[in-house]
C-alpha cells in the first residue's frame, strides 16, 4: 500500500474513532467534567482550604495538574479499550483486517483516537478548573509533550487490554484494579515527600508518578522527581508497549484463529 | 495465465487439534462464477478465512492474482472483496458511513468513495436508508449493505459466503441478477451457499469440499452429467387404487394421487409417458423431487461417508 493510501486509511480510522466518542459525548466527555468538578469542590475548596500549602502552592493549585492528567489517562485508555474490544465483539474489526491497511496504521489509528479523546477531555477538565483557580503554565513545551506522551502510552495500554479481553468484564478489570490505584497513588493528591522514606521508594516504581510530576512541573513549576528521568521512562514504556501491540497484531492474538 | 485464485496443499489445524483443511488444491480462473459447496463444518469458511487473512493457515500456499499472501499480503488483499456469513459491521454507524469508511481502508479518496457509495446504494436499493443506523435495517437490507461494502473498492475477486442466507425469495432473485451482472462485467466470484438451486443458477464451475478435502472440482455441466438417476414427482389427475408393476421404471406411490418415479439417464421420458398412458394413468403435473444439484450433492457426500 502506497504511503498516500496509508495516510487515507489512517485518517479514516481516526475520523471514525472521533465520531464514535463524540456521538456518545454524554457518556464520554461529560462525566469526567462532572467528576472533576466534584473533586475541585470537595478536595480543592472544602477540604483543601483546611490543608496547608504544598511546596508553596495552595492545595487546589497543587492538585489541578494531577486531576487534569488523571482525566487524560483514564479517557485515553477507556477509548481504545472499549472501541477495539467493541470492534472485536461485533466483528467489524474484520473490515480493517481484510483490507490492505498495514497493522501499524490500524494501531496508530486507534491510538490517535484515544489521544484525541484524552486531549479533548483534558481540555474540558482544564476549562472547568479555571472556575476554581488560576492556571499559569510555567513550561509550555514540557506540558504539551508530557500530556501527549501520556495519552499515547495509555492508549497503547488500552489496546493491549482490548486484545486480551474476552468479555466486557475484562475491559474494566485493569482500569478498576490497576489503573485507578496507580493513579491515586501516583501523587495526584499529595507530594511523595509526605511519605516515609520506604513508601517514597515504593512510589518510584509507579510510572504514573513520573507523568503526574512532569505535568505538574510544566504547569506550576514543581516536581518530586527528575524531569529527564521521567521523560526517559515514559518514552521507554511507549516503545515497549508499541512493540507489544505490533506483535499481538501481527500474530493475530485475539483477532485471528 | 494469471488465475484469480490458486490454492496449493492448504492445511489448517486449529489449536484444539481439529483438522479443518487437509491439503486442498483449488484454481479459480479469472472471470469465473465459482461455487464452493460443502456441508456445515466441511472447511468452506476456513478456506475463505485464510484467503482473506482472517484465519492463519497451517501450511500451503494461497495466491490471489499471482500475489502470494506470504510474500505480499497487502497486494493480495487489495484484490479481494468479502461478504461474510455473519453481519460484521458496526450496527451503530449509518449505512453510508460504513461503506465510505471501507473505501478509506483501501486508500480510496473520500470524494471518490462518496460517488461509488451513492452508486452502489442506488443499485442495491438502499439509497433511502443511507442515513439510518445499520441496526435499523431488515435482514435482507443488511445482506445488501455487506455486498455494497465489499464492492466499494471495485475488487477483482468477490467472495460471497452464504450471501442470501435468511433472505426472502424476491430479494434473493434480485441479488442473483445483480451478481450475474457484475460477473459479466469481469469480477470473478466465489460463492458458498446452502441453496443449491442458487449455485446451479449462477455458477459455471463448482468445487465440493467435505471433511477438509476437495471431493469434486469441475464444471457445473460436467457435475450434473454425473447424475445418473433423477426422481420425479407425478401428481395424478385421478386417485389410483392399485399401481401396476413396471419392469422398466421404479415407482413409489406416495399418496393415492401422487407417484414418485426414478428415471435413469439412459431412459426416455416420452417412453415413461407412453407407459403411463397404456396403464390409464393421467398426470396433471410433474416436477423434480429435489433440485438436480442437491440430489447429486447428497449422493456424493453419501459416497464419501
Amino acid at each position: 500500500m502506497k504511503l498516500k493510501h496509508q495516510y487515507i486509511a489512517f485518517k479514516t480510522i481516526v475520523i471514525k474513532e472521533i465520531l464514535r466518542f463524540m456521538r456518545i459525548w454524554v457518556q464520554t466527555v461529560l462525566p469526567p467534567a462532572i467528576t472533576t468538578s466534584l473533586y475541585f469542590i470537595i478536595f480543592g475548596n472544602l477540604i483543601g482550604s483546611q490543608i496547608e500549602d504544598m511546596d508553596g502552592f495552595s492545595y487546589m493549585e497543587y492538585i489541578v495538574p494531577g486531576l487534569i492528567l488523571m482525566a487524560v489517562i483514564t479517557n485515553s485508555y477507556a477509548n481504545v479499550v472499549s472501541s477495539f474490544y467493541g470492534a472485536k465483539f461485533q466483528h467489524h474489526i474484520e473490515e480493517m483486517l481484510i483490507s490492505p491497511t498495514p497493522n501499524y496504521i490500524i494501531l496508530l489509528g486507534f491510538v490517535a483516537g484515544g489521544v484525541a479523546r484524552g486531549l479533548i477531555v483534558g481540555a474540558v477538565v482544564t476549562v472547568v478548573s479555571l472556575f476554581f483557580t488560576d492556571l499559569e503554565i510555567q513550561h509550555f513545551f514540557v506540558t504539551t509533550v508530557v500530556v501527549l506522551l501520556t495519552a499515547i502510552l495509555f492508549s497503547l495500554a488500552g489496546f493491549v487490554n482490548a486484545v486480551f479481553a474476552k468479555s466486557f468484564d475484562d475491559i474494566s478489570i485493569i482500569p478498576t484494579f490497576v489503573l485507578t490505584p496507580l493513579t491515586y497513588l501516583g501523587g495526584v493528591f499529595y507530594t511523595i515527600k509526605l511519605l516515609p522514606e520506604f513508601w517514597q521508594s515504593i512510589s518510584l516504581i509507579n510510572p504514573i508518578l513520573y507523568m503526574v510530576n512532569t505535568f505538574r512541573y510544566g504547569i506550576i513549576g514543581i516536581s518530586d522527581i527528575d524531569i529527564t528521568t521521567a521523560f526517559s521512562i515514559i518514552v521507554g514504556f511507549i516503545a515497549l508497549l508499541f512493540w507489544w501491540c505490533m506483535r499481538l497484531l501481527n500474530t493475530g492474538v485475539g483477532i485471528r484463529t | 495465465m494469471t488465475n484469480a485464485l490458486t490454492i496449493e496443499n492448504l492445511t489448517k489445524t486449529y489449536n484444539n487439534g481439529f483438522e479443518a483443511l487437509k491439503g486442498i488444491n483449488l484454481i479459480v480462473e479469472k472471470g469465473d462464477f465459482f461455487a464452493l459447496l460443502g456441508p456445515n463444518g466441511a472447511g468452506k469458511s476456513t478456506t475463505i478465512g485464510i484467503i482473506c487473512s482472517l484465519v492463519n493457515k497451517s501450511s500451503g500456499t494461497v495466491k490471489v492474482y499471482d500475489q502470494d499472501i506470504d510474500i505480499d499480503l497487502s497486494a493480495a488483499k487489495s484484490y479481494i472483496g468479502l461478504v461474510p456469513q455473519e453481519f460484521n459491521f458496526n450496527i451503530f454507524e449509518p449505512v453510508e458511513e460504513i461503506i465510505i469508511n471501507q473505501a478509506g481502508y483501501y486508500g480510496i479518496d473520500r470524494p471518490i468513495a462518496i460517488k461509488r457509495t451513492e452508486k452502489l446504494l442506488h443499485q442495491l436499493d438502499l439509497w433511502e436508508k443511507r442515513k439510518e443506523q445499520a441496526r435499523n435495517l431488515s435482514g435482507g437490507m443488511k445482506r445488501r449493505l455487506m455486498i455494497a461494502r465489499a464492492l466499494v473498492h471495485e475488487p477483482h475477486l468477490l467472495i460471497l459466503d452464504e450471501p442470501t442466507a435468511g433472505v426472502d425469495i424476491e430479494i434473493r432473485r434480485s441479488m442473483w441478477e445483480f451478481l450475474k451482472e457484475i460477473n459479466k462485467q469481469g469480477t470473478t466470484i466465489i460463492l458458498t451457499t446452502h441453496y443449491l438451486e442458487e449455485a446451479e443458477q449462477l455458477c459455471e464451475k463448482i468445487a465440493i469440499i467435505d471433511h477438509g478435502n476437495i471431493i469434486q472440482d469441475t464444471s457445473m455441466k460436467n457435475l450434473l452429467s454425473q447424475l445418473n438417476v433423477e426422481t420425479f414427482v407425478l401428481d395424478l389427475a385421478e386417485p389410483l387404487e392399485t399401481l401396476t408393476e413396471s419392469s422398466d421404471y421404479k415407482f413409489t406411490q406416495v399418496k393415492k394421487d401422487q407417484l414418485e418415479v426414478e428415471v435413469s439417464k439412459e431412459q426416455n421420458i416420452n417412453e415413461l409417458f407412453c407407459w403411463l398412458n397404456d396403464n390409464h394413468i393421467r398426470i396433471s403435473s410433474m416436477r423434480n423431487k429435489v433440485n438436480r444439484l442437491e440430489e447429486l450433492f447428497m449422493r456424493l457426500l453419501k459416497k464419501e461417508q
